[in-house]
């Protein structure tokens, strides 16, 4: 499997981050280098072996459903790069 | 008493126990240590007001009798770690200028138990890299050189600040976290001490995450006791983190007795790998012999999977972290983009993300972002999860015949020289993680201890995986590595 151009333009469109045209190759190439490393894993067989989803085995702790933490809308806000009203704030969403 | 920030955590504190040292001297001593230290560039935030107010409070503590062991030492912070009002960046530019309003459960544990936090320290971004060389911060340098040379070396990473305060007596200990070898490769490079618990031990809220089913924090310090000590310090259940283990946690420092006769030592064939420098199989020979004379019995053992661990790491952990990073997207905290005239909200998560990630972040959460793409899924994502069970399947059938512990090198080099891997292709700095990777992927312990040096005057480390939850059988085995082994070296003050 081999990644081009429109690929990585894609991936970084669908990653959200901004790659510029003239990056594109460079980035196609370091994907094809990191995928072609990773396509050892088909030497391998899996035939009946479960996807890990927990590497202890746990059963996740339950707790009553009830609010335990809130009413800190300053403290929450706080760090925002942009907060008015008691809102996050972002450039326009719906036309 | 001179140079008191090269005490050890235990020293430190049966000093400050029998009144011969304050905590406030103890904590300047290593102020002025950083102060002097500008050069290894391993602080990137200072607190020195919070840690003289914070070393008041433990001697008046320690003189009120029956304090914790940790109390009054003073540690350094990896950025990883959410520190309530002091900037906690993950050395990323995305979290320029957040402050946390609330500490981590480990820094939280750690303050509790009396310890002073004199800053944060440098890092790979978001604990991506094994160089220190992808901070938005610069570069994190080694205190130890090649002889007589003076190549700027790398200390490791992720956890390179660390490494590299804890090398240079900083300060006593520091936090560290790892995701596929991110102390234990660190703590080889620089010479000190480093254990990943098991995934479970410490809870992972307020460390800003990575790829949440592998990281975890754990002590980076001068010595095996020091680390039994501030690893009790560091876990415990947490309810806020449901990966958080609700087991006790046992006295470690209490289970270095001496003695491990009849502990069977596990060492794996799979680790002999083609090109790995005779240095570094001598010492792992050494180490085997060390076990031996203490009463261990040494076995051969296989572990058949070895060679699919990294390439299973890298499609699991970038999957997690396109996820994990989806977070910074210029709105709840952190650095936003400059927009113009017209432009959307997709504009502002492209172009925040562009400007706030650097490269391997980029690169990591792309390729996360493709194995987890409609049509990949199976073939990458799913297929590394199934190789992730045979992977620990590997580890479980040791464990079931018997071995109590597993010994490898810690890293297939010494340290490297900063920018030496800069033109090399991205899979060649992923090697560096080839034997600590599988001890993420398999949720168990793994230390890394100093035992030798190389040709060049380097340290190099071993490493030593245990069973899951049993860290103290493990430092235990470690410690009487350590003790024979010998090693004293400290590299010559050049900063």
């Amino acid at each position: 499997m081999s990644i081009d151009i429109e690929t990585a333009r894609k991936v970084a469109h669908l990653a959200r981050i901004r790659v510029e045209e003239d990056r594109l190759p460079e980035l196609a190439e370091n994907f094809n280098a990191i995928l072609g490393f990773i396509e050892q894993l088909n030497e391998v067989d899996v035939e009946g072996v479960e996807p890990m989803t927990s590497v202890t085995p746990q059963r996740l702790k339950r707790r009553e459903d009830v609010v335990t933490e809130g009413d800190m809308p300053e403290r929450i806000l706080s760090n925002a790069p942009d907060a008015r009203e008691g809102f996050f704030a972002v450039p326009k969403v719906v036309e | 008493m001179t140079e008191l920030n090269k005490l050890t955590i235990a020293d430190a504190r049966d000093a400050m126990r029998k009144g011969d040292l304050t905590s406030a001297e103890l904590t300047d001593a290593c102020l002025d240590a950083i102060e002097g230290a500008d050069a290894l560039g391993a602080f990137v935030h200072n607190t020195p007001d919070l840690a003289r107010e914070q070393a008041k409070a433990a001697d008046a503590r320690i003189q009120a009798g029956d304090a914790p062991d940790m109390c009054g030492i003073p540690l350094g912070i990896k950025d990883l770690f959410c520190t309530k009002g002091v900037p906690s960046q993950a050395a990323s530019r995305i979290l320029e200028g957040f402050t946390p309003e609330y500490e981590s459960t480990v820094s939280q544990n750690l303050l509790d138990n009396g310890t002073i936090m004199l800053g944060k320290l440098n890092m790979d971004e978001f604990a991506m890299g094994s160089s220190n060389e992808t901070s938005c911060y610069g570069n994190a340098v080694n205190p130890w050189r090649r002889g007589n040379e003076d190549t700027a070396l790398t200390p490791g990473g992720s956890s390179g600040g660390s490494a590299s305060a804890v090398a240079a007596d900083l300060c006593l200990g520091a936090t560290g976290t790892d995701t596929g070898g991110s102390i234990r490769q660190p703590a080889a490079f620089t010479g000190i001490t480093g254990i990943k618990p098991t995934y479970g031990r410490c809870s992972r809220w307020g460390v800003v995450a990575f790829a949440s089913s592998l990281d975890q924090a754990g002590p980076m310090t001068k010595s095996v006791r020091d680390a039994a000590i501030m690893l009790e310090a560091m876990c415990g259940h947490d309810a806020k983190d449901s990966t958080s283990a609700d087991l006790a946690v046992p006295n470690f420092e209490a289970m270095l007795t001496g003695d491990i006769k009849g502990k069977k030592i596990g060492i794996p064939k799979e680790y002999r790998m083609d090109g790995m420098p005779d240095e570094i199989e001598a010492l792992w020979a050494k180490g085997a012999d060390m076990l031996r004379d203490a009463g261990a019995e040494i076995v051969d053992i296989s572990l058949p999977h070895t060679k699919y661990a990294l390439p299973a790491y890298y499609v699991i952990a970038p999957a997690e972290a396109s996820s994990n990073l989806a977070r910074y997207d210029g709105v709840k905290y952190g650095h936003r983009a400059t927009l113009e005239a017209g432009d959307g909200i997709n504009d502002m998560y492209e172009k925040t993300r562009a400007e706030g990630f650097g490269s391997e972040v980029q690169r990591r959460v792309m390729v996360g972002t493709y194995v987890l793409s409609a049509g990949f899924y199976d073939a990458y994502y799913n297929r590394a999860r199934r190789v992730r069970t045979l992977i620990k399947k590997d580890f479980d059938d040791v464990f079931a015949q018997g071995v109590d512990a597993i010994l490898t090198p810690a890293t297939p080099s010494a340290a490297f020289g900063l920018g030496e891997m800069k033109n090399a292709d991205p899979v060649k700095m992923y090697l560096n993680d080839v034997f600590t990777v599988t001890v993420n992927l398999a949720g168990l312990p793994g230390i890394a201890i100093p035992a030798g040096l190389d040709a060049q005057g380097l340290p190099l480390g071993l490493q030593l995986i245990g069973r899951p939850w049993e860290e103290g059988d493990l430092l235990n085995i470690a410690h009487e590595v350590e003790a024979r082994a010998g090693f004293v070296a400290k590299p010559n003050k050049w900063w």
